[in-house]
């Protein structure tokens, strides 16, 4: 295609708006899939996808995004952490003539939400020789009462959830700890009950008894929602896997649509221009494969074989070169194996190869580009289909697998429908784009009866 | 019964007999070809269902583990001395293994599947059993079939006659609004069903709580008759729109271009000339010529059925085929793969035999065996 031609068909596209809208969005995730590559790249998109409680332990489980705040008139807690570098954090140090000293924590933060978290947690990091610090916690509200927590030993490394302290939740007359922090015991209503906005603090009171002991501690505070994209069931952030997602859709839904249209061309012209008993093989071929159950086979290979996205891809590929297609192709190649400039090839001595390359593949550019671009949704969804049964690769992250998870943990039962919708909105969001700007362009390729 | 089409006026005695002749060859040659084909095809799906036979080591390994734990739970076993235990479980082993027929070679046993699934003896599964608890590959899959064949059958038919009926009314009203629209919404097929499921599940079942989320009844299993087809019918109703939502447009958008190619020939012009009915036209210069591809493509629609739509199904916990074959893949039952594979094998030579015959009794142009 010259520069020309090139800018024609350009400004053809343009003509039709959901060409431009399908184009813009192909453009867009592109982007979004060179920007991931480049933030998180692929070994630590893995270390962080496959990484388990030590990663992910600021998340709460299964919240949505931050931003469902926006729509939503109750507003939900966004989670936090409050540790050495972030948050406001006090800490006091009196040390005692014996050695031993006294360590006060004082974690303050402002609470102006309508719900209460799912939890909080204090991560300790000790340091001692023989005998364990003492720390005691006291939760003071914004009016002024002051709750004791709880006080124990602290070991080397502990985590103290709030909200599974039984005893804590004795002493709240049984009401959840989440919810009895939070609230005004003096209100009326028990039934629907509303937090209490303003500044809490934690305090831990830590004796450390020897001389180099220390006590540390981070706050973290679970909300009900957290990040861009919310979490799943292992608290990991499902923006890892969305933004992943885009590169892994792309690359096997581009690969797998050029590797099969472009094979099935060569091939189809390779048949028709030896003729005899090479395009009768292939046709043979071509017959077997129909019979052939594609999806079972995908299956197949994915369940004794390989989950790896690579050999999914190359039998995908495989199993999509010999289909009905090479026979559109083939009628082609023998109305213009007729025509007279192969003659005038032949005539001044052109190779096998020379012809097929030069004459006859270049008279398919009109199909093949509609056909290549309207290919790719396919491909797209049928990695993810895979995933959705299961067979998704093992290490990477993708959206098809985002859906796996969560249709396993029944996630539209219990109403947690970010998690699906995510995932599922970017494949359709992504199929769609490629479908819109591969029928525009088979209109603007192949103008017969298309336009209305 | 295709002879007959052959014979165009003035046809003498001896083109006949030739034509017998030739038809005699065509369909010779035909079915050879196809058995041979089909012969490869499923011989291969055996080959890919057994890995070349790498699956056979997977089934050992499973065989032993699970045997060796099965005996170390048995209080007898523990009993027995080294030796003796080891002996027995080995003969266990032993006997499992030859019960899958796994002491038999890969590639003699494959050609005896082969050689089972051509002459359509499915035998008996491996792992899996039937609702009423039978072995036997036919039962498993004539239990599973009514399923498949109510959600794959209402939504294809549906799909079929209102695609082609809507697109023949679109052709007449070439770029009317509704034409543009079908075209606008066109793309929307390439969207997979089982998405369109999920989207439909959320809206109806999980939001709205009109529809169920999945299954194909409600449990308990209500026993009155009419009761129980209310409650099927609605279970029906997402999995059957979503097959029917991901090819609507598309099957609409594509026959109403096939329709308007064919409209725009000379001798439908010739006949609006002479002032024949919109009517008369189309069902005797449309509707004529392009039925040896509504044929095709119903006949192949009616083969698709028996695949089922394992992800839909999956989805929908819709107990079909589709499900079965994916169950069976994950029990390596090989036998049940074939089972299903040699019967869609068998329905699509069939059909591709016998449409060739069929082209030639609704297209007068058309001859068999030229």
């Amino acid at each position: 295609m010259t520069m020309n031609n090139f800018k024609k068909t350009l400004r053809e596209i343009a003509r039709y708006p959901s060409a431009v809208v399908g184009a813009v969005v192909i453009l867009v995730l592109i982007g979004v899939a060179i920007y991931t590559m480049i933030t998180i790249p692929y070994q630590k998109a893995i270390d962080l996808w496959r990484g388990g409680e030590d990663v992910w332990y600021q998340n709460p489980k299964t919240v949505p995004p931050e931003w469902f705040n926006l729509f939503t008139s109750k507003k939900e807690p966004i989670s936090f952490v409050i540790n050495d570098k972030k948050g406001n954090l006090i800490r006091t140090v009196k040390t005692h003539s014996d050695g031993s000293s006294t360590i006060t924590l004082t974690y303050k933060f402002d609470y102006k939400y309508d719900d209460f978290p799912q939890d909080i947690a204090l991560y300790f990091n000790t340091k001692f020789l023989k005998k364990q610090p003492f720390a005691s916690l006291v939760w003071i509200t914004p009016d002024g009462r002051k709750i004791k927590v709880s006080n124990f030993a602290v070991p080397n490394q502990f985590t103290y959830r709030l909200s599974q302290d039984s005893v804590l939740q004795t002493k709240l007359n049984g009401v959840d700890p989440m919810i009895a922090l939070f609230t005004d015991p003096k209100a009326k209503s028990t039934k629907n009950p509303v937090p209490v906005k303003g500044t809490y603090q934690l305090e831990i009171t830590g004796i450390a008894w020897e001389k180099n002991s220390d006590i540390s501690a981070e706050f973290v505070f679970q909300g009900q929602v957290a990040g861009l994209a919310g979490t799943d069931f292992y608290r990991r952030d499902l923006m890892v896997a969305l933004l992943w997602g885009v590169p892994v859709a792309l690359a096997f839904g581009l690969i797998a649509s050029v590797g099969t249209t472009v094979l099935t061309m060569v091939i189809a012209a390779i048949g028709a221009w030896y003729g005899s008993w090479v395009d009768g093989l292939i046709q043979r071929i071509t017959e077997v494969n129909l019979v052939l159950p594609f999806l079972p086979i995908l299956i197949m290979i994915g369940t004794l074989f390989s989950r790896s996205i690579w050999v999914i891809l190359g039998a995908t590929v495989a199993l999509s070169i010999f289909t009905g297609q090479i026979k559109a192709y083939r009628a082609i190649f023998m109305q213009v194996k007729e025509t007279t400039y192969i003659e005038a090839a032949k005539a001044y001595g052109a190779s096998n190869w020379r012809i097929i390359t030069l004459y006859l593949i270049p008279r398919m550019i009109p199909t093949l580009i509609p056909s290549l671009v309207l290919s790719v949704p396919s491909f797209v969804f049928l990695e993810a289909s895979l995933a959705v049964l299961g067979l998704g690769d093992p290490t990477l992250p993708t959206w098809g697998k985002i859906i796996d998870d969560a249709y396993n943990y029944g996630a539209l039962y219990k109403g947690l429908y970010y998690w699906i919708l995510e995932p599922a909105a970017l494949l359709m969001i992504t199929g769609l784009a490629f479908a819109l700007l591969g029928f525009a362009l088979d209109r603007i390729f192949n103008p017969r009866l298309r336009e209305a | 019964m295709a002879v007959e089409v052959q014979a165009a006026p003035g046809v003498n005695k001896k083109a006949t007999t030739s034509t017998f002749a030739r038809v005699g060859r065509y369909t010779l040659t035909r079915l050879v070809t196809l058995f041979f084909t089909m012969m490869v095809g499923v011989y291969l799906t055996i080959l890919i269902a057994n890995m070349g036979g790498y699956v056979d080591q997977i089934m050992k390994a499973q065989i032993r583990e699970e045997t060796t734990m099965s005996m170390m739970n048995n209080k007898g076993f523990q009993k027995m001395s080294t030796d003796e235990r080891s002996k027995l479980l080995e003969a266990t082993i032993t006997q499992e293994e030859n019960r899958l027929g796994l002491n038999t070679p890969f590639m003699v046993r494959s050609f005896r599947y082969l050689g089972n699934a051509l002459t359509l003896n499915l035998g008996y599964a491996q792992n899996m059993t039937s609702d009423s608890g039978s072995k036997q590959v036919r039962l498993i899959i004539l239990g599973r079939l009514p399923a498949t064949l109510l959600l794959m059958g209402t939504s294809e038919l549906f799909l079929f006659f209102s695609t082609l009926f809507l697109a023949l009314a679109l052709s007449r009203h070439y770029a009317s609004f509704w034409d543009k629209l079908t075209i606008a919404l066109s793309p929307s097929s390439t969207v997979p069903p089982w998405l369109y499921g999920i989207f439909l599940i959320l809206i109806f079942a999980a939001l709205l709580r009109i529809l169920p989320f999945g299954g194909l009844t409600d449990t308990p299993v209500p026993t009155n008759p009419f009761l129980y087809a209310l409650s099927v019918l609605k279970h029906l109703a997402l999995p059957g729109l979503s097959l029917i939502l991901a090819s609507f447009f598309l099957s609409i958008y594509n026959w109403r271009t096939f329709f308007l190619i064919y409209s725009s020939e000379d001798y439908v012009e010739m006949a609006k000339a002479k002032g024949l009915t919109a009517r008369n036209i189309e069902r005797r210069y449309i509707l004529r010529p392009t039925l040896p591809t509504i044929i095709t493509q119903f006949a192949l629609l009616l083969i698709s059925v028996w695949q089922g739509a394992i992800i839909t199904e999956t989805v929908f916990l819709w107990p079909g085929l589709g499900r079965t074959l994916y169950t069976a893949i994950g029990f390596y039952d090989t036998p049940v793969i074939v089972g299903t594979t040699i019967i869609y094998a068998y329905l699509l030579a069939l059909t591709v035999f016998v449409l060739d015959f069929v082209y030639a009794l609704v297209d007068p142009r058309v001859k068999v065996g030229e």
